[in-house]
């Protein structure tokens, strides 16, 4: 496991003795902080010029009840301008499970901290809205205590489900030009993608409250993946950014990796590396695509949709599935790459930018697109920072922070790209950073095509995390132990914990894992890259009329199965 | 006596026919499985073949109701709410294990299948399933709505000689 110097700040020499508590031998910076000291050091963290911790990525709970203090909040910061990351963990007694909001610390701490409550029913106090985010209104306990049992349900009846009333700021005023209304859109929305529900209040046709909830697919990855084993759990990371599942394979195998200290082989790299590119070609397509069909521009979304069809050819190919993949192992993929693997990834570079430009002379200089998209739902790239976003949506912003050029991973650090950057923060930004990455996605893919596919195996060659191969496991009795082992007590990983982040197709994809040593995950925590970009939703929304607001949730990009887990 | 029969049976089968090949579906999707369903109804798999050619967003146009994804139980009360609201008579087709019976998340928010709250007719099975398994389910469909025309057909048709008998 990668272990990381602690930086030696002199803003420490300032705090009480033990209050903040450097941790040895991690995988990043880790300091255990005392609660009551948390406010003034996050504050510091984030101003003073020698950190300048101004993102917010995570926060997530974890539940330890052999502990004196049950609880641990734990916090993942990172400073654009050094590159820098940082963990806090603050424990809490069971008794006692209360922290200061820090939301006018990082904006982005909002929803995360309702979601910390919701899964472990810690508080935050100075919280304006301590709501449940993700389970329903009739839940009752915490899920993602150890304690709870992972089937217990509780049912939702008609009765209780809550009825949000939005209203701005200062209650009704004579500006007002038309009579004020409230309308509910969604759940079941076709402009809501299925899963998401806006309440506005409206003046006319402008937005001027608006209140988001979600959870409507939470599917409590989390606490399945504690009950399942290692291997087990990849079939679910595919089912959360659904549109780019082969990322999410990749983001978790490394995690797992890093913790049994395994490299995959070059060959498994190597096409990790293309179809995670292919992957973010296909996220862009649909996500550009039906930001298209929301304003109306169906044509294009038959051009961007083929593309992604072809890229399922090859996937299918590859593993045997279309959209929910599973096509990578714990220290490599999941079989040998097909015999025509090079030649039907030359045939996609060749096919895939006829489609593109053919959108792009539709619709970039299409006036209808440009009055719709330019200058709405815009943001300060700061204020998007402070928000916790960061990927293609903070590109946008003018915010040039992409994990494969920060910390590269992969093959990433050898071969030649631009991150697309423009200044804008609107929709029509957001639409023209997707177009600009899916071309330099297309050259990393030939530069790695050229250099060809290197020799030698698709999984590392140790048969405690590989399975032996299918003949072997029926011929020879010690193969056949080491997949009998495999299957029933699935990998062992060592106790530690480690945060692994790539570049998702939405933003930083992080995953927390902590493993105890016992056979199954700890505790894993996914950051998902589009929790902030929704959380900011209803900000972008206010002020701005409702067909606008429809044009700006196609353009974020949220996946419900990824923001919600 | 057998004249009325005659056109009885004739307006019905002419309403089975129309049942049959103009099934207007009302897609349910909330999650991969979604996915799946828009390529089933994109150019490349075409499901207005079948005549399942109109997909409405409104259950009140639409006769059958194709739930694609995993139903939560703070999704179950909408889901029942908009079965409600579709018109009789009306099906429905559970697509994929989730909605099926919940798939792999047998989880504390996850809704162990969709037949806890409405009626399934035809379950497709597959994580999700492949476009092909989902055309399959839907022509299995036409199936049993041609079966259920002809059963009620039969039970009027005795019914209403039960009540000549009865007039004799
Ligand atoms: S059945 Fe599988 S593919 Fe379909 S919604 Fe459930 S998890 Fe997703």
């Amino acid at each position: 496991m990668p272990t990381a110097t602690i930086p030696a700040l002199p803003l420490l020499e300032d705090y009480p003795e033990g209050s903040v508590l450097p941790v040895e031998g991690a995988d990043q910076p880790t300091w255990i902080v005392r609660r009551e000291v948390l406010s003034r050091l996050a504050l510091e963290l984030r101003d003073n010029p020698e950190t300048q911790f101004d993102l917010m990525l995570d926060l997530c709970g974890v539940d330890y009840p052999d502990r004196d203090e049950r609880f641990e909040a734990v916090y993942h910061l990172y400073s654009l301008p050094r590159g820098e990351r940082l963990r806090l963990k603050v424990p809490l007694t069971e008794a006692d499970p209360v922290l200061p909001s820090l939301i006018d610390v990082w904006s982005a701490c909002d929803w995360f901290e309702r979601e910390a409550w919701d899964m472990f029913g810690i508080r935050f106090e100075g919280h304006p809205n301590l709501r449940r985010l993700l389970t329903h209104e009739a839940f009752q306990g915490h899920p993602l205590r150890k304690d709870y049992d992972p089937a217990r349900r509780w049912i939702l009846t008609e009765d209780k489900i809550y009825r949000p009333d939005p209203q701005p700021p200062g209650g009704d005023t004579d500006d007002d030009i038309f009579e004020r209304m409230t309308i509910n859109i969604g759940p079941s929305h076709p402009a809501m993608h299925g899963t998401f529900r806006v309440v506005a209040c409206l003046d006319g046709e402008i937005i001027v409250a608006s209140e988001v909830e979600i959870g409507y697919l939470h599917r409590c990855f989390e606490k399945m993946s504690e009950t399942h084993t290692w291997q087990q759990v990849i079939p679910y990371t595919d089912r959360l950014n659904y549109c780019s599942s082969f990322i999410n394979n990749v983001a978790y195998c490394r995690g797992v990796e890093q913790l049994l200290g395994i490299e995959p082989p070059p060959k498994a790299v190597w096409a990790r590396t293309i179809l995670s590119e292919f992957s973010r070609i296909m996220d862009h397509c649909v996500c550009n695509g039906t930001t298209l069909v929301d304003t109306g521009a169906l044509t294009n979304f038959w051009y961007m949709f083929q593309p992604r069809e072809e890229i399922y050819g090859l996937l299918e190919a590859c593993c045997g599935a279309r959209l929910t993949v599973s096509a990578c192992r714990i220290g490599g993929l999941l079989q040998e790459l097909p015999p025509d693997f090079e030649a039907r990834c030359r045939n996609l570079l060749e096919t895939i930018p006829a489609f593109i430009s053919d959108v792009d002379k539709l619709i970039t200089k299409n006036r209808i697109w440009l009055d719709r998209s330019v200058g709405v739902a815009a943001i300060s790239g700061e204020e998007a920072v402070n928000r916790g976003w960061t990927g293609p949506c903070l590109r946008a912003a003018g915010v040039a922070y992409d994990v494969r050029k920060a910390h590269p991973y992969d093959l990433y650090d050898t071969v030649d790209f631009e991150v697309p950057v423009f200044q804008g923060g609107d929709v029509n930004d957001r639409f023209r950073v997707r177009m600009a990455e899916i071309e330099q996605s297309l050259s990393i893919i030939r530069q790695l095509l050229d250099r060809g596919m290197p020799e030698g195996g698709f999984i590392v060659d140790d048969p405690h995390v590989a399975l032996p191969p299918k003949e072997d496991a029926y011929t020879q009795m010690e193969a056949m132990i080491y997949h009998f082992k495999l299957i029933m007590d699935g990998i062992q990983v060592p106790p530690g914990e480690l945060y692994s982040m790539v570049e998702g197709a939405n933003g930083e994809l992080g995953f927390y894992i902590i493993s105890d040593g016992s056979g199954k995950p700890y505790r894993i925590k996914v950051r998902p890259p589009c929790f902030p970009l929704m959380a900011t939703f209803s900000r972008l929304m206010n002020g701005g009329t409702l067909s606008d607001a429809i044009a700006t949730l196609g353009g974020l990009n949220v996946i419900a199965g990824e923001l919600e887990r | 006596m057998i004249g009325e029969s005659w056109v009885t049976t004739t307006v019905d089968k002419l309403e089975e026919w129309g049942q049959n090949n103009s099934l207007w579906p009302l897609p349910f999707g909330t999650a991969c499985c979604a996915i799946e369903f828009m390529s089933v109804v994109s150019s490349h798999y075409d499901m207005a073949r079948f005549g399942y050619e109109v997909v409405r967003f409104s259950p009140r146009q639409s006769d059958v109701m194709i739930v694609a994804g995993t139903i939560t139980d703070k999704m179950g009360p909408t889901l029942k709410r908009i079965y409600e609201q579709m018109p009789d008579p009306k099906w429905v087709v559970s697509m994929g294990a989730c909605a099926c019976s919940g798939g792999f998340y047998r989880a504390y928010h996850v809704m162990q299948g969709i037949d806890e709250i409405v009626p399934v007719d035809v379950y497709v099975p597959g994580c999700p399933p492949t476009p092909e398994g989902l055309m399959y389910g839907i022509l299995q469909l036409k199936e049993k709505i041609k079966r259920d025309t002809r059963r009620r057909l039969k039970e009027k048709r005795a019914d209403s000689d039960d009540s000549g008998s009865a007039a004799a």
